[in-house]
Order: C-alpha cells, then sequence, then structure tokens
C-alpha cells in the first residue's frame, strides 16, 4: 500500500528580550531558581500584565520577513488550564487576532526549494519549569521561565516527509538567528517543537485522523520520531485498526512514541479575552522600526554566495547557516577572492575553531588578516602549505601577514635562477628515480616536487618547481 | 445549561461543590445564559465587536529589568519549599 504523510508543526521560539513578555523580571537562562519571577509571574493578586514593546517589535519582524499578512490590531486571550507551573491557572496567548498571519518559510531538502505555508504565529507567555527529581515525593516549580515571551509559530499542513519536517525547523532556527529575535539555543530549549501527524493514501484528499508528537527539540529527534510515528500509524492501518487522535510523547532514549495519560479534559482551555490586556495597535512606527530590522535573510544569502561568489550549494548553506560563520565569510571574501576563502574557511578556519571549542565570532584571527594572507597565496608570495603555518602563527601569537612573512623568511622562492639549481641538485641526487621517470614511471614527478619543497622548506612556487624538474628530467 | 454541562464546567474549574451550591451554581448559569441569549438578539450587523469595554490602546514597556530577585520575601507566603523551588504534590506526566 502507497502511503503519504502529512505534517504540521507548531514551534516555540524564545525571544531574546532582556526581561519577561509582561513584567519587568530578568529573562536570562540559567539563573537560581525563583530568582527571575515576579508578582506578574508568580500571578499575585493585585498585579497587572504591561506588554514588552521588543517582544511585540521581534512578534512583527518576523511577520515582515516570512511576508505575512500583519492586522492593524492584535489581541491576547486568557487559555486556562491548570498545572502547578502556572501559577495564574491561565496562560496568557492570542488566540482570536494574533500578531502574525499567512506568510511563508521555504525549505530545501534534497534539490528542490519548497514554499510551507505558515498559519499564524502568535505572542504568547511560557510556563514555569517542574522538576520531578526527588523532591521527597513532591514536585519542584522554578518559575523563573515564567512569562518569557515566547512566538509560537504554527505551520500548515504541507509537510509530506520527516525529513522535510527537519528542513523547516531548520530554516526556521536559522531565520530567528538572522533577525535577531531568538538564540536559538536547543539545549537551552529556546526552540522547542511539536508535531501534527497524519498518514493516509496517496492520492486522497481528505486528512486522516492525526496525533500531535510532542518534546522534539533537536534536528535528530524531530525527523526519528516523526518517521517512527508515521511507520506506527502505517502499521495500525494496515493491520485493520484506527489512529486515535491523542498526544503522543517521543522517548529519545527508545526511539518511540507513546501516549499521554491524563489528557481527557486538558483539549478544553475555554479561551476568552484577557480583560487586563488592552488590545495592542501596531503603528506604523513600529512597523517601520521592525522592517528595520530586517536583514539579508538566509535562502537570499545562500543564492548570492552561489551565483555571485560562484560557491557550490553545500558551501553556501554551510557559511550561511549562522550568521556569524556568514559575517565573517563575507568580509574575508571582500578583500581576497570568494572561492578560496570559502575553502579556507570550512577547512583550516574550521579545524582550528573545533580542536579550541571556539565560537567564529571570537575567532583569534581577524578577518582582515586572513584576507590578506589569502590575497598572499594569490599573488604568489606564498604557497598554500607555508600559508597554513603562517595561520597557526596568527591564531597563536597575532600579527600581521606581511610582517610575519617578512621576519620569518617565507616568501616563496620565486627566483626562477635560484630554484633552478636547486632542481639541478635534486635530479643529480636521485639519478636512480630520474631514469625511472624518463623510463616513463611519469607519477614520479610528484616525489621530485616534494624533494625541492623539503630542500626549500616550502618556499618554493609548486607551479615553477613543476615545470622546471620537467625540464631537467627530459633533458638531462 | 443542565446538570450535565454544570459537571463538566465544575470539573474544569477544579471546583467541588456541596449539592446545594451546585443548585444555587446551576439557577445563577441559567439566569445568566437567558440575559446572554437575550443579547445575542440585538441586531449588530455593520457594528464593529468591542474588544474591550476601555476605549483605550495597550500601553507598551520598554524591554528593561526593573524587578530585583526577591525570593526569600515571595516564598515566605508558600507552604513548602526548597533549594529555592516550590513543593507541590507530585505531579504525574
Amino acid at each position: 500500500m502507497d502511503w503519504e504523510s502529512v505534517i504540521g508543526l507548531e514551534v516555540h521560539i524564545q525571544l531574546a528580550t532582556r526581561s519577561k513578555i509582561f513584567s519587568g523580571a530578568g529573562a536570562a537562562f540559567g539563573a537560581e531558581p525563583n530568582t527571575q519571577a515576579c508578582g506578574v509571574d508568580l500571578g499575585l493578586p493585585g498585579t497587572l500584565p504591561v506588554l514588552n514593546r521588543e517582544a511585540l517589535r521581534m512578534a512583527l519582524t518576523f511577520g515582515l520577513a516570512i511576508e505575512a499578512e500583519i492586522a492593524s490590531e492584535c489581541r491576547f486571550d486568557r487559555k486556562n488550564y491548570f498545572y502547578p507551573d502556572l501559577p495564574k491557572g491561565y496562560q496568557i496567548s492570542q488566540f482570536e487576532a494574533p500578531v502574525v498571519k499567512g506568510g511563508a518559510i521555504v525549505i530545501s531538502a534534497g534539490e528542490a526549494e519548497q514554499r510551507i505555508g505558515i498559519t499564524r504565529a502568535h505572542l504568547e507567555e511560557d510556563a514555569g519549569k517542574s522538576l520531578h527529581e526527588d523532591y521527597a515525593g513532591m514536585t519542584g516549580i522554578d518559575l523563573n521561565r515564567a512569562g518569557t515571551p515566547l512566538l509560537e509559530v504554527v505551520s500548515e499542513p504541507e509537510l509530506r516527509s520527516a525529513a522535510q519536517a527537519a528542513a523547516f525547523f531548520r530554516e526556521l532556527r536559522a531565520l530567528a538567528r538572522y533577525l535577531r529575535i531568538s538564540d536559538g539555543n536547543l539545549n537551552e530549549g529556546s526552540m522547542r517543537c511539536d508535531a501534527n501527524v497524519s498518514v493516509r493514501r496517496r492520492g486522497a484528499t481528505a486528512l486522516g485522523e492525526r496525533t500531535e508528537v510532542k518534546n522534539l527539540n533537536s534536528f535528530r529527534f524531530i525527523e526519528r520520531a516523526i518517521r517512527h510515528e508515521i511507520a506506527r500509524q502505517i502499521d495500525v492501518l494496515e493491520g485493520g485498526g484506527e489512529v486515535s487522535r491523542e498526544t503522543r510523547l517521543y522517548d529519545a532514549e527508545r526511539d518511540e512514541t507513546r501516549p499521554m495519560r491524563g489528557k481527557e479534559l486538558s483539549d478544553d482551555y475555554r479561551y476568552f479575552p484577557d480583560p487586563d490586556l488592552l488590545p495592542v495597535r501596531i503603528t506604523e512606527a513600529l512597523l517601520a522600526e521592525a522592517r528595520a530590522q530586517v536583514p539579508e535573510l538566509p535562502r537570499a544569502k545562500r543564492r548570492r554566495y552561489q551565483e555571485t561568489l560562484g560557491l557550490s550549494a553545500a558551501e553556501a548553506w554551510q557559511l550561511a547557516e549562522e550568521p556569524s560563520m556568514a559575517a565573517y565569510f563575507e568580509a574575508v571574501a571582500g578583500a581576497a577572492p570568494p572561492r578560496r576563502a570559502a575553502h579556507w574557511m570550512m577547512d583550516q578556519v574550521a579545524a582550528a575553531l573545533n580542536r579550541s571549542g571556539l565560537d567564529i565570532a571570537v575567532c583569534p584571527v581577524p578577518a582582515a588578516q586572513l584576507a590578506q594572507l589569502l590575497q598572499r597565496i594569490e599573488d604568489g608570495v606564498v604557497s598554500g602549505k607555508i600559508a597554513a603555518t603562517i595561520f597557526e602563527v596568527l591564531w597563536n601569537e597575532g600579527g600581521d601577514v606581511d610582517a610575519i612573512i617578512a621576519e620569518r623568511g617565507l616568501r616563496q622562492l620565486s627566483d626562477a635562477d635560484a630554484l633552478t639549481g636547486i632542481v639541478a641538485q635534486v635530479v643529480a641526487a636521485h639519478p636512480g628515480q630520474a631514469q625511472q621517470f624518463r623510463d616513463g614511471k611519469a607519477k614520479l614527478l610528484g616525489f621530485f616536487v616534494g624533494q625541492v619543497m623539503q630542500a626549500t622548506a616550502g618556499k618554493a612556487d609548486p607551479k615553477q618547481a613543476n615545470a622546471l624538474l620537467l625540464k631537467a628530467l627530459q633533458d638531462p | 445549561m443542565n446538570q450535565e454541562v454544570l459537571d463538566k464546567l465544575t470539573r474544569l474549574a477544579q471546583l467541588a461543590l456541596a449539592p446545594e451550591e451546585a443548585r444555587l451554581a446551576l439557577a445563577d448559569l441559567r439566569a445568566i445564559v437567558t440575559l446572554i441569549d437575550e443579547l445575542q438578539t440585538v441586531d449588530t450587523d455593520g457594528v464593529a465587536p468591542l474588544a474591550h469595554p476601555l476605549d483605550m490602546e495597550q500601553p507598551l514597556r520598554a524591554d528593561a529589568v526593573t524587578e530585583q530577585p526577591a525570593r526569600e520575601r515571595y516564598q515566605a507566603g508558600a507552604p513548602l519549599t526548597r533549594d529555592g523551588l516550590y513543593l507541590v504534590p507530585k505531579v504525574v506526566e
């Protein structure tokens, strides 16, 4: 039987504001428990929420970036449910009038690009954290996260595979980081994803019954959990059973999803307008401010890297994924050959960052120095091999490329006479190999080039050495 | 509005009503629903929905931390705390 899967994602993006969405408490990650929860976050009587302007601005920036429709007014509602990490007994969210409606995110899973519609994106407050570890049989509650601003992005059910769902999440993360609305840190829960999954016979138009899979917080888990859930549903249907509408939790350790208990009443949230919050008017001034924060987006950047700078698709993806990486690359590529810059970024620079555990944002080698170094390779002043040595010096000791070349005598031997002498000596010192070369063992040329490089401490221009060697070997 | 709806509402609101309280609540809610039914008969064609009784816009605050940590003060009224956490009866997922 041929099945098609239909997937929609709901992604919660934690907005990178300094304070909470409705209070002046701090919103930094990792503070001591309950030291960033004030009276508003605790739902104390007599307190009133006041909307954080920056949270609203970030939601608008996101909406503009995905070319959504932005209404002139949005409103907040109460979503009612009981849980100990939700002190008020309701979450302030947006139901009837979200800040962002429509728009799309373009993904590329494989070669072709695909446009995935966005149903809506709305602002809401996060809940606190429940710690179920051992507190003498009780649950510990940390309300630091309560009231942290979230942007919940809901996609249309237009994703057709687990790989596409992961690609969507990846693109959304890149976008959030480019827009500087979230740090996108998955380990700290800055982006959390739920998936609505159903399957149907290929060619069918009606949707199958769906399940909601929760707790998907990494690219790998999203793909694995959805793939697992699709297979489970197909199994159920092919066995003559029915998929029941339920919420399932993904267990990464056992690589399976299983139903959550005690949910029978929880889907009745009794939304109603929050009387503590007035309608929010989206002014032209606010929109202009939000628009000014939309930079060149990842997709446009990747296209430019390929079309204008001549990079491959894979190179463009790698260099454009993180805004700080892209910024460094562009600074280098602006003053050195772009393709060489790309190769160095993904080779020497990536390896050195990896070794030292550093982020590109704090790379010890300034982009201008790397550019200068690459330009010296281009000019024929140093070979690639010597350049790698200079890069190590720049990384460990700092300094100026030209000064390092001069002080350490690293300039490539371009004096043909000097090199001709060395070539002659090398050929003379290896008469056996020279004879074998003349007898047709052409790959021995590499051996001679190696000898010349050794004799010159790497300073010979390999191209020139090649030419001189060929000449010396062929007519002794 | 009947007993069944009332039972559902009290469950959602996590309220335990004594039989006499339930009887009174049902009567009150019926009266309220009747009032709402009456309101529904008003012709509102061409009238913009009212989102809030106050004719005002939501004021916005600048994104600044204005609250200082005051955990001890807030936790003074809590029945049980440990390691800075509020303790509540075990919640099972």
